[in-house]
């Protein structure tokens, strides 16, 4: 039988119980551990660390980095720093939303991708640059996006 | 074993690798090197050197800088000066094992130049190549040179002697030495090192915080990346210094979860640090403890500013908080703390490893040092590079940078990000440094340093920038919050084309009041890419707002597509890959565009081959073109050649 949300969590809730400190820490992992926040989950780490449901949901909606709806199998991240913005990210993200039938931000009706915009990943000297679940593809073009799709 | 002990193995360890009798292959492994495909070539030298039966050492280096020519492989063959070759594929790299490891043909074609003592006919000196003649490597100077995952390396080049150096003297003199070397925080603000410490070691008190600023958030910048990745014993040292100086006792390094090789570079010095007594309780024997912890971020660029980064911290909304009190006074959990940015710390361990003086010599009076840049936009050269501060801005983009890309037309260079502003050709003679660049209206920034060509519409990257910090500002303060979304209103209207006349003053009075009322440095800088702008690019504003037209071609809603009727030769290429259907037209008959249903993607432009270059982008321009397709009349070109100069058709 599948494991409920909360057995999932608590090996990470129990070592950090009574920490509020440690908010974003846990809610990262749990974000690891699920794909996603879901909002049972924000109830139990409220639980556990102490604090309210609108406390932490008022944390995580803060950071880009949190996700409140199920995330696709894969995630690609197309830069949008100022570097690739120069070098034509614009056009590579409109070619993969296309490409995908996604707008940025969104997940295809199948949950194979999930499509996000990224500040920067700091690999501005091979811009413009796309991450696939944690591989970054610099140099790209549109074809050469839509290439590196064919892969997945 | 003492660390003098494990001091005298690590050199001796790494005189025994200079001086192997095996060849010696670094890899630069550093994410921009991962991006370009550093991996496969990596695995290749392996699968080689096995099926070549070829015994060889291998290191997994940061980066050099040399970004452009990446993947970045160094040979030392034994006897022979290092070499380094650049924009290798798994293909060049498996002929050049062969070759050089088993033929002795240093391959020379490949190569980009050598390190070290000796000369390689064919190959020129790497320190001679003017990307990298104009640098002095300070916080740099061990990346791409060392394996950043070994503490020993690190110690053969001098690393920790900056700390025992900086043990034997008082906390006092060990802040004067900071003071005197002129060293200014290399995250934007330009505040002296020193006279913060100093603030922090006045204060009372047994806890004391001190963080280091691994927030990069400029989008455009890297250097604190490439550092982290490239050599974290450098900043680690420095912070150790900062802890014995201002007597702090706990420490944080602050780092965007975008890092991930970076945070597990740091997790590595960490654990490298407690073995060899580092970190801890009474470091090196000495009554110096000091704890550090990794904390990442969560995608928030308002927590560079420190008091947002210290809210951070605590598992708190970043949002920043009105100063005074200042950190030094009331910081991390209402205790004294001190903010430093990574290559600020960096530079720290480096003047203790030499001195104030040394480090002072270079640069301008007010701004002490190097500075490293992210180069990166329309340049040809792009990469990592630490220059002296006063060199001036055309010298980074011409003889480091090589120029602009395909050579075309400078326009505009944009340092300190989302904070800084433009600055145009009129500047290229521009010192840089802390002060002529706030002069300027813009600032330095943490060093990113994005090149713009024709091609970039000024207007156009003011309302970028504007709406990166409309999205970023955390919404505390209404001038922030309010302000800049009314001038990312006024900056897509003008960039629509439905700009007034009215707008520019406009975007200037709200520009001054959100410089001047705003609670943190997001906001107080947030309008200077407008500012900027508009005092070095007034008229292509006017241009936008008057004539409904965008000289860079750049704005969507003011170009239109055309296809010319006396070059299209109906060859179909454009109207199957539009991906909105819509061209119509026919097998040689000539092709249109519908204008109603065109999204302006410039796909049709992308795949009309270069030899007939049919299609045209314009602004505030009709072209006459037939009203449905007839039959083509143009005669077909002869050769490639024939066509080449004509007009533009592929970016």
């Amino acid at each position: 039988m599948e494991k409920s949300i909360r057995e999932r969590l608590l090996p990470i809730l129990e070592a950090n119980q009574g920490h509020k400190e440690s908010l974003i820490p846990v809610l990262q992992k749990v974000q690891g551990e699920l794909g996603y926040l879901p909002e049972e989950s924000l109830s139990e780490i409220a639980h556990f660390l102490g604090l309210s449901s609108s406390e932490i949901f008022g944390v995580a909606s803060f950071y880009a980095q949190f996700r409140f709806e199920r995330q696709g199998e894969h995630t690609i991240k197309v830069c949008q720093g100022t570097a690739c913005h120069v070098r034509g990210a614009k056009r590579i993200m409109e070619a993969v939303a296309q490409e995908l039938n996604v707008e940025p931000g969104g997940t295809t009706a199948d949950y194979k991708f999930s499509l996000e915009q990224v500040a920067c990943f700091g690999c501005c000297a091979l811009a413009p640059v796309l991450v696939i679940d944690g591989q970054v593809h610099g140099r790209m073009t549109t074809s050469g996006a839509r290439k590196v799709l064919e892969d997945y | 074993m003492t660390f003098d002990e494990r001091r005298k193995q690590a050199i001796s360890d790494w005189e025994a690798l200079q001086q192997s009798d095996k060849p010696h292959i670094l890899v630069g492994m550093a994410t921009c090197g991962r991006a370009a495909g550093a991996a496969a070539v990596l695995a290749t030298i392996k699968e080689e050197l096995a099926r070549l039966g070829i015994e060889a050492l291998i290191t997994e280096v940061g980066c050099i800088g040399m970004c452009y020519a990446e993947p970045l492989v160094d040979i030392i063959k034994p006897g022979r000066p290092r070499i380094s070759y650049g924009n290798l594929t798994p293909e060049t790299v498996k002929q050049l094992i062969e070759e050089y490891l088993v033929n002795d043909n240093p391959r020379p074609d490949l190569a980009m130049g050598t390190i070290g003592e000796g000369s390689v006919e064919g190959i020129p000196e790497l320190a001679e190549l003017p990307i990298m003649k104009p640098q002095v490597r300070i916080s740099l100077r061990n990346c791409g040179h060392i394996d950043p995952a070994d503490i020993n390396q690190y110690i053969a080049n001098g690393g920790y002697s900056g700390l025992i150096r900086a043990l034997k003297m008082t906390q006092k003199e060990v802040i004067d030495e900071v003071s005197k070397s002129g060293l200014r925080g290399r995250g934007g603000a330009g505040a002296f090192t020193g006279f913060k410490w100093e603030r922090l070691w006045e204060q009372p008190g047994d806890v004391k915080y001190l963080i280091c600023n691994a927030d990069e958030g400029d989008p455009g910048a890297f250097m604190d990346r490439s550092l982290l990745e490239g050599d974290p014993h450098s900043v680690l040292e420095g912070m150790l210094i900062g802890a014995y100086a201002t007597g702090s006792s706990h420490g944080y390094i602050y780092c965007r979860a975008e890092y991930p090789l970076a945070i597990q570079r740091l997790e590595t010095a960490l654990k490298q640090m407690e073995e060899y007594n580092l970190i801890g309780d009474n470091i090196l024997g000495t009554d110096l403890s000091f704890n550090l912890e990794i904390k990442e971020g969560a995608g928030a660029f308002v927590c560079g500013e420190e008091t947002a980064l210290m809210m951070s911290i605590e598992g708190k909304r970043g949002m920043p908080r009105p100063r005074p009190p200042f950190p030094a006074q009331s910081g991390l959990w209402g205790k004294p703390s001190n903010v430093n940015n990574v290559e600020t710390w960096a530079n720290v361990s480096a003047i203790f490893q030499r001195d104030a003086e040394w480090y002072a010599q270079y640069g301008t009076e007010s701004s002490k040092g190097t500075k490293t840049f992210a180069l990166a936009g329309k340049v040809v050269r792009t990469g990592l590079v630490e220059v002296p501060m006063g060199i001036t801005v055309g010298d980074i983009i011409y003889e480091v940078g090589g120029g602009i890309v395909n050579n075309k037309e400078f326009r505009a260079v944009l340092t300190g990000g989302p904070s800084g502003g433009c600055l145009p050709a009129s500047k290229l003679n521009l010192p840089v440094d802390y002060d002529s660049l706030t002069q300027a209206g813009t600032i330095m920034g943490s060093g990113g340093f994005v090149v713009a060509d024709e091609d970039t519409c000024m207007v156009d990257m003011a309302r970028y920038f504007l709406s990166f910090t409309q999205d970023e500002s955390c919404g505390k303060c209404v001038p922030c919050r309010v302000g800049t979304r009314h001038m990312l209103d006024i900056l897509e209207r003008i960039t629509r084309g439905e700009g007034q006349p009215s707008d520019i003053d406009l975007l200037e009075r709200l520009a001054t009041t959100i410089k001047s009322t705003s609670l943190c440095q997001l906001g107080g800088t947030a309008p200077n890419p407008v500012l900027t702008t508009l005092r070095y690019f007034r008229e292509e504003y006017e241009e936008h707002i008057v004539e409904k037209r965008c000289r860079a071609l750049a704005c969507t809603e003011l170009i239109k597509f055309f296809i010319l009727p006396d070059k299209c030769q109906g060859c179909m290429i454009c109207l199957r890959n539009c991906p909105v259907d819509a061209i119509i037209g026919d097998r040689r008959m000539v092709h249109i565009v519908d204008q109603e249903k065109c999204i302006k993607c410039g796909t049709c432009m992308d795949v009309c081959p270069d030899r007939f270059s049919a299609v045209v982008k314009v602004s505030a321009e009709e072209i006459e073109v037939p009203s449905e397709p007839i039959p083509v009349t143009a005669s077909r070109p002869a050769t490639k050649k024939e066509d080449a100069g004509e007009t533009a058709t592929n970016d």
